[in-house]
């Protein structure tokens, strides 16, 4: 989405003006707090939910990736953004809840809710920093995985951003004829036990099984799925689930971070 | 019917004068278009930033519409006597926050040169602040016919779209009322009610990026006011689900901001907007569509394309034709008998039979209008195209209907007869009126009756017999499709 509020700001000015004669409040809510979204990981283990849904996420604070706009997700981009190694280990590390890994990383300005972001300067050189990120074992409270909220919840960058996802689905048998399905708001790329299944471009939305891959066989035992999904001004999330030849969802798994 | 498909070659040859049948002409050039309502004879619709469209034949419009409050996306419907207007006020920018207010506001009239014209002061009715899952912008209205209440969704990309009802007399938010969430990932949300069933409409995609935009419309259904709404595959909207409604085509690029407008039974039309047009300078345009339903679902129609087509009677598929002889073509008969007769000695193909072959056949005056059998035979082809200046109605322009390769037209008579008058020459009578109906066949209606004042339609009398009579969505009589298309040369 190439935000219909952008041009809003432009008429701005003229609402402020109007004589308004409210019939309700204003303020209906605030801003929503981390826990309406996820909690800690605290089982051992968990299933996927009654659709197939995988809920419990290792998820690694953001990396600042300053994207102004959702039109740059072009395949390649996304390619080259998402294959791009930022810290070490990244598309073979088992993290656990609590790792850190140290990234370098563009800087970028803090939102501002009120005036929106500052404007860009195309001139001006990026400027990098050392960043140490923490990685979050976490059970989602919804289907998706509200990244956004992740981020914000933290007090970390919301927009113009990379996600990392790793999660483990234990099988007590071979699965054949399993595809993942997804669901990624802006570009993302999936794989599982190291085989690349997924690239999601585009500027897109998280729709439910948006995209799916071939027919893959889990295996007896742990199956390594690791995603990592980018992002400009828009509000990150993923969906995420297997599903059977015949497009039902698998609920038969065991899910973990450890 | 092959109207997806405008010929490339099509717009070279035909006249400079010739009608571009896609989109509405004037100057319908607006952003995020409220659902079109009729005001004393002339349609308006609102945009975003403030004014909006007027039209009073439904085909060609202008700007002139004024609505205050600026803000974006409005809606607009009639209550009783009155209009509600409702708009929306955003902050924040592209990545900012989304704090936002859904306004509403009444006026007698939406004629800005009325001395009734005066709106009401705007009154909050929903909102979001800067951080929460919503972002208050883009307001739709539905007034629900089997109870009488009124409801409203709003939202955008920024978290769920949102529902809340408003009182239908005053406008306001019914007190106590607590929004519910409804769809995510979307906006340009409407509701609307058919048949047993509640429709949420919503936008998807890339928003105000010209000839880049991606948006496409979506819809998913409930039976419960509230939801869940789901689409054909199963998907709720809260999961991202939406069946399409409109996508681009060709030129028009990027449908956005359905809105409903009923016509009469088995006669509606949609709304939109088109990000870009890429035949009127890549501007944002004023869309109207034949609204179809198939199995409960809505889809937009085609737009009619000129061309040249079998008129065909929904009555028991007799086509409409010129009363002539029937003039035999070659190809004798072959392949009865196990192919015996069609042997060695029959052609590798048989040429349609031509206009010139019979032509000099026909009366050279006025023919009596009549159907039979189709056998695609020239006096029953017809070029249908529409006819620059000769004004319009909702979503479409006046058409010709001739006997192909000639200037014979297809007329009304004044008492209420059809005919193919000998020469066209743009007469009323002579000019049609093409509705698709929401079954996917076609209204098809002179735009005046010599001496009669009430509307008048195509109508199969008998299997043979078409004359003109009062429209019936429930027969079939009153139904016609267009078939065989072939494009103009």
């Amino acid at each position: 989405m190439t935000c219909k509020t952008q041009l809003l700001t432009f008429f701005l000015a003229s609402v402020m003006l109007a004589v308004v004669q409210p019939g309700i409040s204003a303020q209906e809510s605030s801003s929503p707090a981390f826990e309406n979204y996820f909690m800690p990981a605290t089982t051992k283990t968990a299933k996927p939910d009654e659709k197939g849904f995988i809920r419990r996420w290792l998820l690694l604070e953001p990396i600042s990736k300053p994207n102004r706009n959702n039109r740059v997700f072009t395949d390649s981009y996304v390619r080259d953004a998402l294959t791009h190694e930022y810290f070490p280990g990244q598309f073979t590390t088992i993290p656990k809840d609590g790792d850190k890994v140290k990234v370098k990383m563009e800087t970028q300005a803090p939102v501002n809710l009120q005036a929106g972001r500052p404007a860009a300067n195309q001139s001006q050189t990026p400027v990098m920093e050392d960043a140490e990120l923490t990685w979050h074992a976490l059970d989602s409270k919804l289907f998706n995985i509200k990244l956004f909220r992740f981020a914000t919840g933290l007090g970390k960058t919301r927009y113009g951003v990379v996600f990392w996802a790793v999660t483990i689905v234990e099988c007590d048998r071979d699965m054949e004829n399993v595809r993942l399905a997804v669901g990624t708001n802006k570009g993302s790329m999936w794989w599982v036990n190291g085989e690349e299944l997924l690239l999601l471009s585009g500027d897109r939305h998280m729709n439910v099984d948006s995209a799916v891959s071939k027919r893959i066989t889990l295996k007896k035992g742990r199956n390594i799925v690791r995603a990592g999904i980018i992002n400009g001004p828009s509000m990150s999330d993923f969906c995420a689930r297997f599903i059977d030849d015949k497009g039902n969802p698998i609920t038969n798994l065991t899910i973990t971070c450890k | 019917m092959k109207q997806n498909i405008k010929y490339l070659c099509a717009g070279l040859i035909l006249s400079a004068a010739a009608v571009d049948m896609y989109g509405q002409i004037g100057a319908p050039f607006i952003h995020d278009p409220s659902t079109i309502v009729e005001c004393d004879g002339k349609y308006y619709t609102f945009g975003t930033g403030g004014g909006g469209l007027i039209s009073e034949d439904g085909w060609h419009w202008s700007g002139g519409a004024v609505r205050p409050g600026g803000g974006a996306a409005p809606d607009a419907m009639k209550i009783g006597d009155r209009y509600l207007v409702a708009y929306s006020a955003t902050g924040g920018g592209l990545g900012g926050g989304h704090a936002g207010r859904i306004l509403t506001m009444w006026n007698k009239t939406l004629d800005p040169n009325s001395p009734d014209f005066k709106y009401t002061d705007p009154v909050v009715v929903a909102s979001s602040v800067e951080d929460e899952d919503c972002d208050a912008i883009d307001v739709g209205l539905m007034l629900d016919p089997t109870t009488g209440r009124l409801w409203c969704t709003y939202g955008t990309y920024y978290g769920f779209i949102r529902q809340v009802e408003l009182d239908p007399a005053t406008g306001f938010r019914v007190e106590g009322n607590e929004a519910i969430d409804v769809a995510v990932d979307c906006e340009a949300s409407v509701m609307m009610y058919r048949n047993g069933w509640y429709y949420l409409l919503g936008t998807h995609g890339t928003c105000c990026d010209g000839a880049n935009s991606t948006y496409t419309i979506y819809v998913g259904r409930s039976r419960s006011v509230n939801g869940p709404f789901i689409d054909n595959v199963g998907r709720t909207m809260i999961e991202g689900g939406g069946r399409k409604v409109l996508s681009t085509e060709g030129r028009r690029v990027g449908p956005g901001h359905f809105g409903r407008y009923i016509i009469e039974e088995g006669v509606e039309k949609m709304s939109c907007h088109f990000e870009a047009d890429l035949d009127q300078g890549g501007r944002s345009v004023l869309a109207i569509r034949p609204l179809l339903w198939k199995n409960d679902w809505p889809e937009a129609g085609d737009p009619f394309e000129d061309g040249v087509y079998e008129i065909e009677t929904a009555r028991n598929g007799y086509a409409l034709e010129m009363t002539v002889d029937f003039v035999r073509t070659g190809g004798g008969m072959g392949g009865m008998g196990g192919g015996r007769n069609g042997g060695a000695s029959a052609p590798a193909s048989v040429p349609n039979q031509q206009l010139s072959e019979v032509i000099d056949s026909w009366p050279k005056g006025d023919c009596q209008a009549r159907n039979g059998y189709y056998v695609a035979r020239p006096w029953q082809r017809w070029t249908v195209q529409a006819v620059p200046d000769a004004g319009g109605y909702l979503g479409g322009p006046y058409y010709k209907i001739l006997i192909a390769g000639t200037e014979r037209a297809l007329a009304a008579t004044a008492d209420a007869e059809v005919q193919v008058v000998s020469a066209f020459t743009g007469a009323d009578e002579q000019l049609w009126r093409i509705d698709q109906l929401t079954d996917g066949s076609f209204r098809i209606m002179p735009k005046k009756v010599p001496g009669h004042s009430e509307p008048l339609a195509l109508v199969s009398m008998g299997d043979c017999t078409p004359t003109l009579a009062g429209f019936n969505f429930s027969s079939d009589n009153s139904k016609w499709y267009f078939r065989h298309f072939e494009p103009l040369k």
